[in-house]
């Protein structure tokens, strides 16, 4: 047997290699290349970089500022997303297919358009600020930290929400008997038990909700009005270089994956001390609420989704509003709709051509390296694991940055090109594909495999054949949600795009930046639809009503 | 504290489905007291309508004179015992004892004493810092009933408590829940579909199948005296064999295959007539006659060696199969195809009219509420 293996030339060790090689090249070689820049100034060493980064309060304060937001932001959408999961798994609400869409569609879209629409409706001169003005309400600034805080809380809280639904699904519904059988039940057994029960995976959403929060620019940068967060710097930092030396933007992206890593070694090690496991036999059953209580489940439910989708509707409704310059004028036209169409003509080709190459290469590695460590452990495929989930933890624009830094040169000139934006996508998604793959594969015994080889198909053509087509549907949902965060992704491809690779997302922004509100919100309206097809592209595929990340 | 059950007139609706009908039931202070059915019969249902987690659509139920139907499950003061246990994952064994306790408000001292009481009547006070995960099925199903039981229940409701363990280990589960349950002397309804698990366990046991009782009874009444033909073929194995009766004065006869007559002193004064019957003869109610000896004729098909008995399937003249269970001998097993001579123990047997619906055979013992007799 072990002179067979050892006379055998496995394929899989093939792929471990390959998958090592690229791993060194597109991720491990950037981030030495940005340690490298932070620490080199003119061929010589020195921590120039992190001194000026350290003397100035201005930045400094922004990783306090930074944590603030992240902080509030993720108590937030806890405060949000939890009751709304516990009501929406436990009762029967009415609509409640349509609420979760609108759940997952507010998740999905760019926050930084969730900060132009609050601004437009609760700013200065909002819509909704001069409707309560005239009736004598007072409404309090929305710049700076509370607004940043309110926009990034409502983008953010229908993550809590579909992990907890997750949860609660495992949760089995004899432990809620048991419960009410020994006296406890209503609001109590929802913080005694439900909560406990679900602490892992609010432990998990946490984490991703301030990670996503703390790496978030685009929503500072628009409301923040001089409230400066971390990431900001880094973009700042970055643009106030370009052409020279990198030497503080690489800093601060280095101070930047310090901060990162640390939060995430706190996060393991509180869940860490969170650990058991569960699954349902029978799941919690939805309920009808009676009288009064309904009616409030029914409004706190609906005027939250209602609320975080308020911006997406605003965007849709004036996309289609006439413009004059830059100014909405009363009436309605599609003359933003014939703007972008013919400017910028490359963006929604872009956004399919970069995606969809993503995508499949996205796909086609997770399977890989989800197979690899899945089924066939060892130390080379233990380092793939670990280096898969790297990026998972590196702010996006500070990926940027190490792209830009590793392949602005010859042999590896590749800033600029299409190439550079499938690259950075394809870092920035493969932990989460993969860690969905991995799932699905640890669902298939092995002895199916087993069962193949056994009976004479080769080890490739039983992947081929039994365990890819087995992953099919699993694949296939993992694929269209992470089809959807690619054409929404900001922070990284904001560093790297130019005028002819520019995508949806990058349109929305530049026009926003601009001031441009008409064209971004066409621009952003294309991509809301193209988001909703792909959802119910999702919902057909899979056959289920329940989306879960 | 413990109290008696009274069910009267029970409905069980979903939708229009009906799943029970018009179901009467008293269970005694202190008995244990088994639901028995095969699935979807209604035993689950009707249990956790005690509980509180059906609803009930129409009927009573009474605790002692109190009646529950409106009550909140949280007031009932029932200890449960779930398929799966129910144990809390995130709390430590001693926790998920203690968890009943602290929503009672006691003082801590009663808690500790009471969670120390039930952890070594269960004996698991060596895992009281352990979580759930690392305990076996047998431990966790330990803690289940502990945890059910430190709250001092009235009743006790344990739904196919051992159906999630292995063999062994449920014959010795069922032991200790007997064991406890003697010694706490509460009033326990246990649900379950195993027909020896059962009879090992129960005061008394109701045979339900299809939302409807079909009798009540001990364990031994059940099994001998069976109410109707289902009783009969749920509970135990038996040998069921069309046949018909003759009154011939005051004697009564069964033909057996083979036109084979015996005379059955059994059957009731008012059944004493010519009909149609079905009959049914457990394995160990038949015997092997001597070689020579007049009996009912029999082909052996097939013989197979358990230890104590042997068993043996055989078929008749008429082609009707049957099952024999025979002590083990110490010489040679009978051989495939041998004619043998069967004899039947006719005080056990049991004779049921053609539909099987009424055993006409004395000392049936049936506690249904309402039911014929």
């Amino acid at each position: 047997m072990s002179r067979e293996k050892s006379k055998r030339k496995d394929v899989w060790k093939l792929v471990s290699l390959l998958v090592i090689l690229m791993y060194a090249l597109i991720l491990v070689y950037p981030l030495i290349r940005l340690l490298r820049e932070s620490v080199i100034v003119e061929g010589q060493f020195s921590l120039q970089g992190f001194k000026d980064f350290f003397s100035k309060p201005y930045y400094v304060r922004s990783i306090g500022n930074s944590l603030k937001v992240s902080l509030a932001a993720t108590a937030i959408s806890l405060a949000l997303g939890v009751p709304l999961a516990y009501f929406y798994q436990m009762y029967e609400i009415k609509g409640k297919s349509l609420l979760q869409v609108l759940v997952i569609l507010c998740s999905m879209s760019a926050p930084f358009i969730g900060a132009y629409s609050w601004i437009v409706l609760l700013g200065r001169s909002g819509v909704f600020t001069k409707l309560l003005e005239s009736i004598g309400i007072q409404v309090g600034s929305i710049y700076g930290f509370s607004g940043i805080v309110l926009v990034l809380s409502l983008q953010l809280f229908p993550l809590v929400f579909l992990y907890l639904c997750g949860a609660l699904k495992n949760v089995d519904n004899s432990l809620l008997e048991a419960s009410v059988n020994m006296g406890c039940s209503g609001a109590k057994m929802f913080f005694t038990v439900v909560i406990p029960l679900c602490m892992p995976t609010i432990i998990a959403a946490s984490l991703l909700v301030f990670m996503r929060a703390f790496a978030d620019f685009g929503t500072p940068l628009l409301i923040g009005e001089g409230y400066k967060t971390f990431p900001v710097i880094i973009y700042d930092a970055y643009f106030a270089e370009t052409g020279g030396d990198h030497t503080f933007g690489a800093a601060v992206s280095v101070i930047g994956i310090f901060i990162t890593a640390a939060i995430f070694l706190f996060q393991s090690w509180i869940s860490n001390r969170h650990h058991f496991t569960m699954n349902a036999m029978h799941s919690i059953e939805r309920k009808k609420a009676k009288g009064f209580k309904n009616v409030l489940l029914h409004i706190y439910c609906w005027a939250i989704v209602g609320l975080s989708f308020m911006p997406q509707v605003y965007v849709i409704y004036s996309s289609f509003q006439k413009t004059s310059g830059k100014l909405f004028v009363p009436g309605y036209s599609l003359e933003s709709y014939r703007f972008a169409f013919t400017h910028l003509k490359k963006a929604i080709p872009n956004t399919f051509l970069i995606g969809i190459a993503a995508l499949a290469l996205v796909v086609v590695l997770a399977i890989l390296i989800a197979y690899l460590v899945v089924r066939r452990a060892n130390v080379a495929n233990k380092v793939i694991d670990t280096l898969s989930m790297v990026p998972y933890i590196i702010p996006g624009s500070v990926i940027g940055i190490a792209l830009v830094l590793s392949f602005s040169k010859r042999p590896l000139l590749l800033s600029g090109t299409a190439a550079i934006m499938v690259i950075a996508l394809i870092i920035r998604r493969i932990p989460y594909t993969i860690r969905s793959s991995v799932a699905v594969l640890q669902q298939i015994p092995i002895t199916i495999e087993e069962a193949a080889i056994s009976l004479g198909a080769s080890k490739m053509k039983t992947f081929f054949t039994i365990t890819v087509p087995m992953m099919g549907n699993g694949i296939i949902s993992g694929a269209i949600l992470s089809w959807v965060t690619i054409i929404t992704e900001l922070s990284t491809a904001v560093i790297l795009y130019n005028a002819n690779t520019i995508t949806l997302t990058l349109a929305v922004y530049t026009y926003v930046s601009r001031g441009s509100y008409g064209i971004a919100a066409a621009y952003a309206t294309i991509l809301t639809v193209t988001t909703i097809l792909s959802l119910l592209l999702y919902m057909k595929l899979t056959g289920n009503k329940e989306v879960s990340l | 504290m413990s109290v008696n059950i009274t069910i009267r007139d029970a409905v069980k609706k979903y939708g229009s489905n009906t799943i029970i009908t018009d179901l009467s039931l008293d269970i005694k202070e202190g008995e244990f007291f088994t639901l028995l059915g095969p699935s979807g019969c209604g035993k689950t249902t009707l249990l956790r309508m005690i509980a509180g987690f059906n609803s009930i659509e129409g009927g009573d139920f009474y605790f002692n004179d109190v009646r529950i139907n409106d009550m909140d499950p949280v007031k009932r003061n029932i200890g449960m015992v779930f398929q799966n246990y129910a144990i809390f994952p995130n709390l430590t064994v001693e926790k998920n004892v203690a968890f009943g306790l602290k929503n009672r408000k006691l003082s801590k001292d009663v808690i500790v004493e009471k969670t120390d009481k039930f952890l070594k009547l269960m004996k698991i006070e060596e895992y009281r810092d352990r979580m759930p995960e690392r305990l076996s099925g047998g431990q966790q199903q330990r803690v289940a009933l502990a945890r059910a039981l430190a709250i001092t229940p009235d009743v006790l409701l344990m739904d196919e408590p051992l159906s999630n363990l292995d063999a062994k280990l449920r014959v010795e589960m069922r032991t200790v829940i007997k064991e406890i349950q003697n010694t706490v002397g509460i009033t326990t309804v246990y649900v379950t579909h195993d027909q020896e698990e059962a009879m090992a366990v129960s005061d008394r046991i109701a045979v339900m199948n299809l939302g409807d009782i079909q009798q009540i009874g001990t364990p031994k009444a059940l099994y001998q005296r069976p109410a109707n033909l289902f009783v009969a073929t749920f509970i135990g194995r038996t040998n069921i064999i069309k046949s018909t009766l003759h009154a011939e004065g005051q004697k009564t006869f069964i033909t057996l295959p083979g036109n084979h007559r015996i005379e059955l002193s059994t059957i009731m004064a008012d059944q004493r007539k010519d009909q149609e019957v079905i009959l049914s003869i457990r394995p160990e109610e038949l015997y092997l006659k001597p070689e020579g000896e007049d009996g009912v004729k029999a082909i052996i098909d097939d013989a197979v060696f358990l230890g104590l008995n042997t068993h043996y399937f055989v078929h008749f003249e008429s082609g009707e199969k049957a099952e024999i269970i025979q002590e083990s001998q110490i010489d040679s097993i009978l051989e495939k195809g041998s004619v043998i001579s069967l004899g039947v123990k006719t005080q056990k047997i049991n004779v049921f009219d053609k539909d099987g619906k009424r055993n006409l055979v004395m000392g049936v013992h049936n506690d249904l509420v309402g039911g014929a007799r």
